[in-house]
């Protein structure tokens, strides 16, 4: 039994730990938050230059050709330090999307970019409320290299240059198409963020010029493929994050004083702080078993990538509304940082579809699983 | 990152299972698994267990983890959890030893004197004589530094008087381990002595309680002037509560090591088979809703567990951490069982075997659950656990720390 990370792995987690510590404190992320900055491009070529763009892509592609329980630690320290930059869009999904469904060519032309940081990519899937879980709500058509309808919200939509869409071929059926997002016919609207440190937009094609990707008639199930594999990552990205919550909220509570002795003090702090502790735990298990999947290719992912999910998106909202909680009056001001958690977590919560989505998604593949 | 065995791991478990394989009958996975809270400990079954027991000891197979002197092979607990996965794959008689050889044994090695060692050790290791806990009383369970139960010197012996209760197995026991009040005049932990008791003595009344689920694995044990010779006393007079913790510590790590995914499958099973808002269980979306949570919650556990032995096979031991297999696992399970009664509508509120989903055994669970809520730390001694020695908060203020113990208010309690 060998559930852990190896030593190796453990120093490339350092590493990101010690970089963002350095170069990503919170004043960067509250920086961005509170100007019209869509995100922090100082740390942006930073973290490409560290490698964490390209960690899992082979290095024939520019990628650093470490691997997934490389890319997922490093993630977790992304989330922990709430960095400002569209690398879940990049590397999760559009990095995701190009390695699993790119062919040969298409790989050469985006990957390299992607790694280094001069091209951002996104995946614009979602168009409103969508229901997510039925195809029946893409109507962005794709036809004849033509793109054509409005994706909304799309993370990062505003600064990206690569797009990856989910839309319907001629005859109905999902496709994905890759599209330059600086290209003609296209219409970029900068949206109100729930979490202004990551931005979100509205794009509207009329007649954009797009490439295919992958198998024609296959979209919806790359489209979720992706999303598989993104959720794993996102699950530590989460759990980071919900992490350094739980720390900054038991240094507060252990110098915060009422009734003449410290808060941290009472049972019923204490038990709520232990709520959330066992929740990480479970979070972090349910992750450690995606990242295995994810990194071993096994067939379990689907099942393992939808309990990640679920028991990161627990975790991460309890600990950031314990976080306000547990502060008292000043944890609800602007001033103090417990509203970066708690947007961020809510916003990483939502990102990849909700937890009730994913909820019906692990059912439907345990059901599945169990017919086959 | 991987779910194989070391090779050394490897060679361990095949040795272990064609011992089994010879020794045992394998279980037939597609049943219902055995349910051991509901077993019945009569006469014919400790002779079972008695039997299983010696014949594993004669193979070299009983408390592998003890050392060589004792009747053990000096193993790692890696390897015992290796051989216990194994048999948990048998129909093998209940384990009526946890008690003594995961916890008491540890508690003699490591505080007892040589002539106790060599006396009790073997005979409990062959299972010759099965052992118990006397430690909680009806006004000592959380708060266990609170225990009342009286030893007096007279001579070289020592008097007890008293009574202890939640005693598992005290009624087919033929020693127990005890910690009684000594000087009361001292602070509360400072006036306790720890002993080993002969179950069989003058004096001592073991009385059945009968639980809610209709089984009574526990007793409530009366002590009347029974004499305990001074050569029975474990450890120094006064340093009961030291020796104690040496015990509840190895029962955490007995209790943690235990926890499974349990009974999502089953859960699963009986959702299809039942109906909501005229369409099967399953179909219903609040349904489907709260199975993915219990199934992401069991199975967060269950690679807890994972990650528990990861540690164990790298030679490191389990710290408090191990507190969440039962502070997640109890109440989960009673979530669990309570749902699954509710999916039976009426029937839910039958218990006959014949007519009820799945032999009755959400409705036994549900009965069950209360008691895994409390028994060895309840949920809220586990969140303290967690919360003092896991996040390092600030223990509780005690408030009767330092006086006499005798001058601790105690409520309606009688002294």
């Amino acid at each position: 039994m060998n559930f852990e990370f190896s030593e190796d792995q453990k120093l490339v987690q350092k590493t990101a730990r010690d970089y963002l510590a350095e170069h990503s404190g919170l004043g960067v992320c509250r920086a961005v938050l509170e100007s019209s900055k869509p995100y922090d491009s100082g740390l942006w070529k930073g973290a490409a230059e560290m490698g964490w763009l390209g960690a899992a892509v082979p290095e024939q592609f520019g990628g650093a050709g470490l691997g997934y329980l490389e890319l997922v630690l490093i993630a977790e320290e992304i989330g922990r330090a709430l960095a400002p930059i569209p690398f879940s869009s990049s590397v999760y999904l559009a990095t995701e999307a190009l390695l699993l469904a790119g062919s040969e060519p298409q790989k050469k032309k985006y990957l390299p970019r992607l790694c280094s940081g001069e091209l951002i990519g996104t995946f614009a899937f979602a168009e409103g409320a969508s229901d997510l879980l039925d195809p029946g709500f893409v109507s962005t058509r794709f036809d004849a290299g033509r793109l054509s309808g409005e994706k909304v919200p799309v993370a990062d939509g505003d600064i990206a240059g690569l797009g990856v869409v989910l839309a319907k071929d001629a005859k109905g059926a999902p496709c994905l198409a890759l599209v330059d997002l600086g290209g003609s016919g296209i219409t970029r609207t900068t949206l109100e963020s729930f979490d202004p440190s990551r931005s979100q937009a509205r794009l509207r094609f009329e007649g954009a010029t797009a490439e295919p990707l992958g198998d024609a008639g296959k979209g919806f199930q790359i489209f979720e493929r992706v999303l598989d594999r993104a959720a794993v990552m996102m699950a530590f990205e989460q759990l980071g994050g919900a992490q350094r919550a739980l720390e900054v909220t038991r240094e507060f509570t252990m110098n915060r004083y009422a009734f003449g002795r410290p808060v941290a003090s009472f049972q019923a702090l204490k038990h709520r702080m232990a709520e959330v502790y066992c929740a990480l735990e479970l979070g972090r298990s349910n992750a450690y078993y995606g990242a295995w999947a994810l990194s071993s290719s096994a067939e379990e992912l689907p099942v393992a990538a939808a309990g990640a999910r679920v028991a990161a998106c627990d975790a991460s909202s309890l600990s950031a509304e314990e976080m306000i909680q547990l502060h008292g009056g000043v944890g609800f001001t602007w001033e103090y940082d417990c509203h970066l958690y708690y947007r961020r977590a809510k916003l990483l919560g939502l990102a990849l579809g909700s937890a009730a989505e994913w909820r019906e998604k692990l059912i439907r593949r345990l059901e599945s699983r169990d017919a086959a | 990152m991987d779910f194989n065995d070391t090779p050394e791991e490897a060679a361990f478990r095949a040795r272990a299972r064609g011992w089994l394989e010879k020794n045992a009958e394998p279980l037939d996975p597609s049943k219902v698994a055995p349910n051991e809270m509901g077993e019945r400990e009569d006469a014919a079954t400790i002779r079972r267990c008695k039997a299983w027991q010696a014949k594993k000891a004669d193979a070299g197979w009983a408390c592998i983890t003890w050392p060589k002197e004792y009747g053990g092979q000096d193993a790692t607990p890696m390897q015992r959890v290796i051989f216990n996965q194994e048999e948990a794959k048998f129909r093998v008689p209940p384990n009526i030893y946890a008690i003594g050889h995961g916890m008491l044994g540890p508690t003699i090695m490591a505080h007892g004197s040589p002539e106790q060692k060599k006396r009790y050790l073997p005979s409990m290791l062959r299972g010759e004589e099965v052992w118990c806990q006397l430690f909680s009383e009806p006004a000592a369970g959380s708060d266990l530094a609170g225990l009342r139960t009286s030893a007096v010197k007279e001579g070289t012996d020592w008097l007890l008087n008293g009574q202890k209760i939640w005693s598992t197995g005290a009624h087919f026991c033929d020693w127990g381990m005890i910690v009684t009040r000594t000087d009361p005049s001292a602070a509360k932990h400072a006036g306790l002595t720890y002993f080993i008791v002969d179950m069989h003595s003058r004096g001592i009344e073991v009385r059945p309680i009968k639980q809610i689920n209709g089984a009574s694995g526990f007793n409530e044990v009366f002590f009347s002037n029974v004499r305990v010779p001074d050569s029975n006393r474990l450890g120094a007079v006064g340093d009961g509560w030291r020796v104690a913790l040496t015990t509840l510590m190895n029962e955490r790590v007995a209790i943690g090591a235990g926890t499974g995914s349990g009974r999502f499958k089953d859960l699963l099973r009986l959702a299809k088979q039942t109906r909501r808002n005229g369409r099967p269980a399953i179909e219903d979306s609040a349904v489907r809703q709260k199975l993915a949570d219990f199934y992401v919650r069991s199975k967060g556990l269950q690679y807890t567990g994972y990650r528990t032995l990861s540690a164990l096979s790298r030679g490191q031991i389990p710290g408090p951490e191990g507190s969440i297999g039962k502070a997640v696992g109890a109440p989960l399970g009673q979530q669990m069982a309570a749902f699954a009664v509710e999916l039976q509508g009426a029937l839910g509120a039958v218990a006959d075997k014949e007519l009820a989903p799945q032999e009755a055994l959400w409705q036994e669970a549900y009965l069950s659950a209360p008691g895994l809520r409390i028994a060895g730390g309840t949920d809220e001694i586990l969140k303290n656990i967690i919360a003092e020695r896991v996040l390092r908060l600030p223990p509780e203020i005690r408030v009767d720390k330092e006086k006499p113990f005798r001058d601790i208010p105690s409520g309606n309690i009688t002294k």
